[in-house]
């Protein structure tokens, strides 16, 4: 086999610029797992089934183990870091914790994103629709009623105008 | 559950992606990797280079066309599902994207990449067939264009070269007097359909069926397109009776597997009774003054 040829990789991550060189089989996941240390980012099967590795990518939810850290060049990533701190979450995973709605916990980060552009782009107005948009990530504790409680809980608040979309959308670490 | 080590181009046109792919021996062509990146991950494909179309804006395109809908190779399962053209001229596809996968991956699969995956289970292969679709590939010597009935081999396979690439895909309009339902039955939203089918059909001047159109998924090696029930309807007059004798004759056309999803023997029901449904509804339909 020839010899693999590293390749230039220019991203935004969670409104950090970075400027890599890595190799071409090197997943997204373990680009922002081993790379940058961003370890919020979960890694369930590796091949698209559980969700849990779930991010956004120019502000749409993508599978990050399907895709290549390459295929990113020239784009825009946010990870489940870029929501709440620990000590100061977000609307969005305060409901999640309200509602009872993780218990290991190993979902949640992909919950957590998929239901960031559920909120941001999608009316949300029943269950089934709340349900059908989450039906590509798996939970194995919860029985995703608490989830759908949480993801719900938002979705009135923010029609209400509790909560705007500012306040459940990713934060950057400085504005560029 | 990593690839194998493989390089990587990522092309900005695609002239430029197909003659890297013509200098190529066993170069893969990725798009939005949706099907591809698990094989990646499995290493069931072992590439030497990997070549990226995924920028390539000139294939991401919907359009209309006089009675023609195109849409690009590049195009996201998501965009087709937005698109108020899609959803006026082709509503069975509309109706279809539903079904197709979780949002996630939805943003990200493209529907050229769904049909050079030629998944026997996956809605575009059947929605091109069920629709009379045709596809138009180049590779740096020539273009031509395969008609959907022509353009799959088998379970995961398709005429396409190795150094072709598919880049769009034209559907004639649905009219607006043509009837035409779909229903796919899976164990959870998004996931692979353990069958599905698709009608269109018209009634004529006499009130009799005409157009018939049948696809179905899930239940052979590749989806399939009924000729032989459309040609034993077309022509007659509707009744239960003659959707019983249909559905009896289909059974026998279908060829599905056993897996740990269902049996053989339940895909076929499934099959015939979702045959049933999509009939009915897709004939009042067509069945409504205009």
């Amino acid at each position: 086999m020839s010899e693999i040829e590293k390749v230039s990789l220019w991203v935004i991550v969670n409104g950090v610029v970075h400027d890599d060189l890595i190799d071409p089989r090197l997943l997204l996941s373990d680009y922002l797992r081993i790379n940058l240390g961003l370890t919020g980012t979960h890694v369930g099967c590796e091949h698209g089934v559980c969700g849990a590795c779930t991010i956004l990518v120019d502000g749409a939810s993508a599978r990050s183990c399907l895709m290549l850290a390459v295929q990113a060049n020239g784009l825009e990533i946010n990870t489940v870091e870029s929501l709440g701190s620990p000590d100061n979450l977000n609307p969005l995973q305060r409901a999640f914790n309200e509602h009872h709605g993780l218990q290991c916990g190993f979902c949640t980060p992909g919950m957590l994103m998929t239901s960031t552009e559920m909120l941001q782009k999608y009316p949300l107005k029943t269950d089934e629709e709340i349900r059908e948009l989450l039906s590509g990530n798996l939970c194995r504790c919860t029985g995703y009623q608490g989830i759908v409680d949480a993801v719900r809980d938002c979705a009135r608040k923010r029609d209400a105008g509790v909560i705007s979309i500012r306040d459940i959308s990713p934060r950057r670490e400085k504005s560029l | 559950m990593k690839p194998v080590p493989f390089n990587y181009l990522c092309a900005y046109s695609l002239e430029e992606a197909l003659q890297h792919l013509s200098r190529s021996e066993d170069a893969k062509v990725i798009a939005g990797g949706q099907s591809l990146m698990p094989m990646l991950n499995f290493r069931i494909v072992q590439p030497s280079l990997l070549i990226d179309i995924g920028k390539l804006v000139e294939l991401d395109f919907i359009k209309e066309e006089g009675d023609q809908i195109v849409i690009g190779s590049l195009t996201r399962h998501s965009t087709v599902a937005n698109s108020e053209l899609v959803k006026k001229n082709l509503p069975v596809i509309h109706e279809a994207l539903k079904h197709v996968a979780h949002l996630a991956i939805r943003n990200r699969g493209t529907i050229g990449g769904s049909l050079s995956h030629a998944d026997p289970a996956a809605e575009y292969p059947m929605l091109s067939l069920l629709l009379d679709a045709t596809m138009y590939c180049e590779s740096v010597d020539q273009k031509r264009i395969i008609p959907a009935d022509e353009f799959f081999a088998g379970s995961l396979s398709t005429v396409l070269a190795e150094d072709e690439i598919l880049t769009q895909i034209r559907f004639s309009k649905t009219k607006a007097n043509t009837g035409w339902a779909f229903e796919e039955f899976a164990q959870r939203d998004g996931d692979f359909a353990l069958a599905a089918v698709g009608v269109l059909v018209d009634k004529d001047s006499k009130g009799h069926i005409s157009n018939l159109q049948i696809g179905m998924m899930g239940v052979g090696e590749t989806a399939l397109r009924l000729n032989s029930i459309e040609a034993e309807l077309n022509g007659q007059a509707y009744s239960e009776e003659l959707l019983e004798t249909a559905m009896s004759n289909l059974s026998s056309l279908l060829l599905p597997n056993t897996d740990l999803h269902a049996s053989a023997e339940y895909r076929r029901h499934l099959a015939g009774q979702l045959f049933k449904k999509t009939f009915k509804n897709a004939w009042n339909m067509a069945s409504i003054e205009k």
